[in-house]
């Protein structure tokens, strides 16, 4: 089937196989932030933006994206960097293999949370396993990027 | 993964259905979420997601949920929370993550009739009504037990009720993993009545009808109302549990519903934790 796709603010108009996957699709088109962890839709590593919501990538047929909007994080350079070095700061960031997913979440979270408890922190970010830094770092960062951000 | 020849998109409600019938390897899919796990062959996988079936319609009675509507959406919807005393939330924040939850529909959910089923469990708490284009409006208990036949799911249908009270509790081996046994109860304080569910016993959601007759007969019978569960549901094992555990931590989960409910508590009625 013919789609269109905006990734990153740039159009692509593929003709594709129609269970091609979100994730196979945005790889070919060079966005390689996007990874596999899983293959059980359960850890989060391949979470981009499908207009504007985190999804699963890994689990959204390419052609549900059809003229939609996607956003990884290359496409959020300056919001990922400004986080990420609170990520680095705390020494939460080990292999990094989980990280452009983990961040794309965070901030699908700033933008979409009122209420930042740490359980909601939690709870919004249950879905992203890393399984070598630890998630106490992580927390350690996001609560230090949410005072910045004036939100905590 | 499956194998997909063609993703169509149904034009309306009878297109689908027409479709759906037209070939043995035809198929609805909702969010795929689960889909995506098996390798089918799908020839044609049919689409809803132009039929308008993704909103949450209230009206003086009842909620209409479309069953293209997202976990997601349902978790955050202000008018079923603020009805059911965030209920909705209780049963759903355990499922994976925000993102999954995002593209996992409802009706794919219920239709599934998946055993270890979170959303069933939890619907079936309340006063629920599933609308299929060919079979008509049937109670979500009675579509549990029909024989599984092709069909479009249209809506879940919830209905109102301003005295009732319910609760949501689950047991897993980590956070979102899938639930080893979990439990709703809700209570009509008009009526005076309970109405228990247990589901991923490691089966499909039911209600314990007989333990639920007992504890509204009388409050002070809850501990033998409890031990009933185990005699009139059908517990199993599977990697995440044994049958003997299962039976023993749903009672567990019931009882603490309950005096969750009755703002109860355990010192207050000698129980043992």
């Amino acid at each position: 089937m013919k789609i269109k796709v905006w990734i990153n603010n740039k159009l692509f108009e593929d003709v594709i196989e129609d269970d091609t996957l979100l994730i196979d699709y945005i790889r070919t088109k060079g966005y390689k932030s996007v990874k596999r962890g899983c293959e059980t839709s359960n850890c989060g590593l391949c979470t981009v933006w499908l207009d504007e919501k985190p999804v699963l990538s890994c689990s959204v047929l390419a052609i549900r994206a059809n003229n939609k909007r996607v956003l990884t994080i290359e496409g959020l350079e300056n919001e990922a960097k400004e986080f990420t070095d609170f990520l680095a700061k705390e020494g939460a960031e080990q292999c990094g293999f989980c990280s452009p997913g983990f961040v794309m979440n965070v901030l699908a979270m700033v933008k979409e949370l009122d209420d930042f408890s740490e359980e909601n922190i939690k709870e919004y970010l249950s879905g992203n396993l890393c399984r070598c830094t630890g998630y106490m770092g992580q927390l350690r960062a996001i609560k230090k990027y949410l005072k910045l951000k004036g939100e905590l | 993964m499956f194998n997909l020849k063609e993703l169509y998109l149904a034009k309306n409600l009878n297109d689908a259905y027409d479709t759906l019938v037209s070939s043995k390897n035809n198929c609805v899919i909702g969010g795929g979420m689960w889909l995506k796990m098996s390798n089918r062959a799908i020839n044609r996988g049919i689409d809803l997601s132009n039929l308008n079936l993704n909103k949450i319609i209230e009206d003086d009675d009842k909620f209409i949920i479309g069953s293209m509507t997202s976990l997601r959406d349902i978790e955050n919807s202000k008018e079923l929370n603020l009805e059911f005393h965030g209920y909705f939330k209780k049963f759903l924040k355990g499922i994976v993550g925000t993102q999954f939850r995002n593209t996992a529909t409802i009706g794919g959910s219920v239709y599934s009739k998946f055993g270890f089923s979170d959303i069933s469990t939890g619907l079936l708490g309340l006063d629920t009504y599933v609308e299929l284009f060919r079979g008509g409006i049937v109670s979500l208990e009675e579509f549990n037990k029909m024989e599984w036949k092709k069909d479009i799911l249209v809506n879940i249908i919830i209905y109102k009720n301003k005295n009732l009270k319910a609760e949501y509790e689950s047991l897993r081996l980590s956070k979102t993993d899938l639930p080893l046994i979990n439990v709703a109860v809700s209570y009509d304080k008009k009526l005076k009545k309970f109405n228990i569910v247990v589901g991923a016993r490691p089966n499909l959601s039911k209600r314990a009808v007989k333990a639920s007759e007992i504890i509204s007969e009388n409050y002070n019978y809850i501990d033998k109302g409890l031990d009933l569960i185990s005699n009139e549901l059908d517990f199993g094992k599977n990697m995440r549990g044994s049958k003997e555990y299962r039976e023993e931590s749903s009672k567990i989960l019931v009882k603490r519903c309950i005096l969750k409910i009755m703002e109860d508590s355990y010192e207050n009625k000698g129980m043992d934790k």
